[in-house]
């Protein structure tokens, strides 16, 4: 597969299609188990037990009951042992997501995938033993090679038995939505007739502590686009979607799960961390998405905000939301699934792209049931209790440190 | 198809600031003098090659931006305006007209910062510095480099081992040919730090890390005179599912065209002979020039890469080479190859 000239670009892109998805969260492992946790909204929120927390201000967080062994792929144990907590994260979510489109290995499949920090913990790990007992060299080379977010692509392939290539996109928190939105333009270009998208991390003491150290972390609870919001809570987890072409999938009379339609990814300058207050990339972001889809605002049935629950990110969200909708903001419905499973950098994209499709799949809205009084600058309907409804169009909004802002337009698969 | 033209190229490496230092450095061919680099809990520091001091501070670090960066992000700065031009530069006062895409590849990224906040986590999290986190993150000088230029165009961090810049320039082709940007910057950008160092020396103990970044920036539009185009990038073959770095070589290989005559090898060769093996072997009946930035450099990884392209567009925009090759085995990921030719040839792209 030539990367560059790319092959003769069709006249007509095809339309992309999801087949398979897999996801892991705080909720549980798999589909079932997060949809049963997204649908009624509980929050998945417990005291941090993977390192020590006590110093900080913030001690919960959406934490993953991780099992002690793998899901079954061609991966051996001693492989298995070497791959730290993310990896492992990506490697359920793939499994899951590969089992459910029904391809088979041995081929040329594109692997893109969002992360803020692949294996983190291990190189924590690396670190700590390089200052703590630099003379001791044992299990360092392993950590070095398992910890590079490459390696947990690299591992996917061997699982699956594909030869990549890997493309790791490290956007911050929109990570895991450009990686979908990066594979959706390999199909849409005709690079690739099928690929593997989604986004990963894991909470790791590093991270926690930059958050926390930042005053970005709720002391109380997570409360997305409450009038008292107080800040986000950290999670982990991984979700990844087997995305084809319709004509491949339907050559092939596979179950289609939903339509990827639309994608779009602006920057934001304004500051490292803050948003532009307004929201113009966002704007900009859900715009573009909607442009190449084809739809108007007022066809959007659901928005899975990004909605971290800081008073900043919510407030210019809020606004981008409602210029973007304009008329439309009122029969607009909104959620932000952060609040169940917290914030999941790299793999929130991916994670709440998986969300959608299962409400487009299941016709039915996640609630945010942990708000208390709605922020009076939020024109639009936050979903608040569990709702059945018809859903046909779904996007959903990343952003990230840096100013990365994506958004993703999914369609109902009838 | 497009073609996809070289508007102008930027550098920092251990040869110093600028195109001319680091292409001064490699028409020398002498490896650049290794300095120590201390590392906590040995006597013996580690030896490297770091990108010096500039000589004088330049205008840009000014940039609000830029006033807590890490030296990832000044070095990607710098590389970028450099390629771009610095009479476009939104900090210089003028801000850049178009819709200008970033990418920039890393491997190791911020790691100095990175060490140095959880240094401090581990000591006491409640006086860890806000001000150090936000710079860890990744994408930290994609961020500062669309802020310098005055861009909200595309802007993507690709992580990955040395192949990830040939990637970076596959991704921006594929935003210029479908009119997504205007023109894309593609940097590959590294920083020191003796964590890194040590790290290097676990691949082998004779391979000398080094830092800084190189940058290309493309256009649809062909320059004045023609100047030189990106012809090809090759697939991205990944050591993996029972490919070994021999075989992805030999992939990378195959999807090259040209003999050597009359045209440049720009090789990732380490001067490492184990490392080197795989490349040299696919390589071996290549009758042109070659050229090994490498060995001179260090090891930079996406820097390093991007040093390579750097080397090769500035030797074919010297009238020495018609086309020139830039091979790239990477440390522990993939196999890639990029093909640049001289003049106005860029429509000979699908040959």
């Amino acid at each position: 597969m030539v990367w560059y000239p790319p092959p003769v670009r069709p006249r007509d892109p095809p339309r992309v299609v999801v087949t398979g998805v897999g996801l892991i969260t705080a909720l549980g492992i798999g589909w079932a188990a997060n949809a049963q946790g997204f649908r009624v909204g509980r929050p998945a929120f417990r005291p941090v037990t993977l390192f020590d927390v006590s110093r900080q201000r913030a001690r919960l967080a959406g934490e993953v009951d991780l099992p002690a062994t793998a899901p079954p792929t061609r991966l051996n144990a001693r492989h298995v042992r070497r791959i730290g907590r993310g990896g492992r994260l990506l490697l359920w979510a793939a499994a899951e997501a590969w089992r459910q489109s029904g391809w088979e290995g041995d081929t040329d499949l594109p692997m893109v995938l969002g992360t803020t920090g692949g294996g983190t913990s291990l190189g924590q790990d690396y670190y700590r033993q390089a200052v703590g007992r630099p003379t001791r060299g044992r299990g360092q080379a392993s950590r070095v090679a398992h910890y590079q977010p490459q390696r947990q692509g690299q591992d996917l392939c061997d699982a699956f038995g594909c030869r990549g290539p890997v493309t790791l996109i490290a956007n911050a928190c929109a990570s895991g939505a450009n990686a979908i939105g990066h594979a959706w333009h390999l199909l849409r270009a005709g690079v690739a007739e099928r690929a593997l998208a989604g986004g990963y991390d894991e909470l790791s003491q590093l991270v926690y502590s930059g958050f926390d150290a930042l005053q970005a972390l709720s002391p109380t609870r997570c409360r997305p686009f409450d009038a008292g919001r107080d800040g986000l809570a950290l999670g982990e987890g991984a979700a990844v979607l087997a995305l084809e072409t319709l004509s491949g999938a339907q050559g092939r009379g596979a179950a289609i799960l939903a339509e990827l339609v639309g994608y779009g990814a602006t920057t934001d300058v304004h500051h490292l961390t803050q948003p532009q207050p307004q929201g113009d990339a966002a704007y900009a972001a859900m715009r573009a998405a909607c442009q190449c889809a084809g739809l108007a605002p007022g066809q959007v049935d659901y928005l899975n905000a990004h909605g971290t629950g800081t008073p900043l990110n919510d407030s210019a969200e809020a606004e981008a939301i409602q210029r973007w909708a304009g008329a439309s903001v009122t029969r607009l419905r909104v959620s932000s699934t952060k609040a169940v499973i917290g914030h999941l950098l790299g793999a929130a994209g991916a994670v709440e792209a998986a969300v959608c499709v299962m409400v487009l799949r299941e016709q039915w809205l996640p609630p945010q049931t942990t708000v208390e009084r709605l922020d009076p600058r939020c024109r639009f309907s936050l979903v608040t209790e569990a709702t059945s409804t018809q859903v046909e169009v779904a996007l959903s909004n990343s952003f990230g440190f840096g100013g990365a802002n994506a958004t993703l337009a999914f369609r109902r698969w009838p | 198809m497009k073609g996809l033209y070289v508007h102008g190229v930027g550098a920092v490496s251990p040869a110093g600031w600028g195109v001319p230092a680091l292409s001064a450095a490699l028409a020398r061919g002498e490896p650049l003098a290794l300095e120590p680099l201390a590392r906590p809990g040995w006597e013996k520091p580690l030896t490297v090659r770091p990108v010096p001091a500039p000589a004088a501070r330049p205008a840009w670090q000014g940039h609000s931006r830029l006033r807590r960066a890490s030296p990832i992000s000044h070095y990607s700065v710098a590389a970028a305006l450099e390629a771009v031009g610095v009479g476009r530069e939104s900090a210089a006062g003028g801000a850049v007209r178009e819709r200008l895409g970033v990418v920039v590849c890393v491997l190791s990224g911020s790691v100095n910062y990175t060490h140095r906040f959880y240094e401090e986590t581990l000591r006491d999290p409640t006086t860890a510095s806000p001000l150090l986190f936000p710079e860890t993150v990744f994408n930290a000088p994609a961020s500062h480099v669309a802020a310098c230029l005055g861009t909200v165009g595309l802007n993507d961090t690709l992580v990955g081992d040395d192949g990830a810049f040939l990637a970076g320039l596959a991704l921006a082709a594929h935003w210029l040919d479908t009119e997504q940007v205007e023109g894309c910057v593609v940097i590959g950008a590294e920083e020191m730090d003796w964590l890194v160092a040590d790290a290097v020396r676990l691949f082998h103990r004779r391979l000398v890390h080094s830092a800084g970044a190189g940058a290309v920036y493309l256009r649809t539009d062909p320059p004045p005179g023609g100047g030189v185009s990106l012809e090809r990038v090759t697939g991205a073959h990944t050591f993996a599912a029972g490919t070994s770095r021999a075989v992805a070589a030999g992939r990378m290989r195959t999807e090259l065209p040209g003999s050597g005559v009359g045209e440049l090898l720009c090789e990732s060769r380490r001067g490492v002979r184990r490392l080197d093996a795989a490349e040299v072997a696919v390589w071996s009946d290549w009758r042109g020039a070659r050229l090994a930035p490498r060995v001179v450099l260090g090891e930079g990884f996406n820097a390093a890469s991007a040093w390579q392209c750097v080397a090769a567009c500035e030797a074919m925009r010297g009238g020495r080479y018609a086309a020139a090759n830039v091979s790239v085995v990477g440390l522990n990921q993939q196999a890639l190859g990029a093909r640049w030719v001289a003049g106005p040839g860029a429509e000979r792209g699908g040959a």
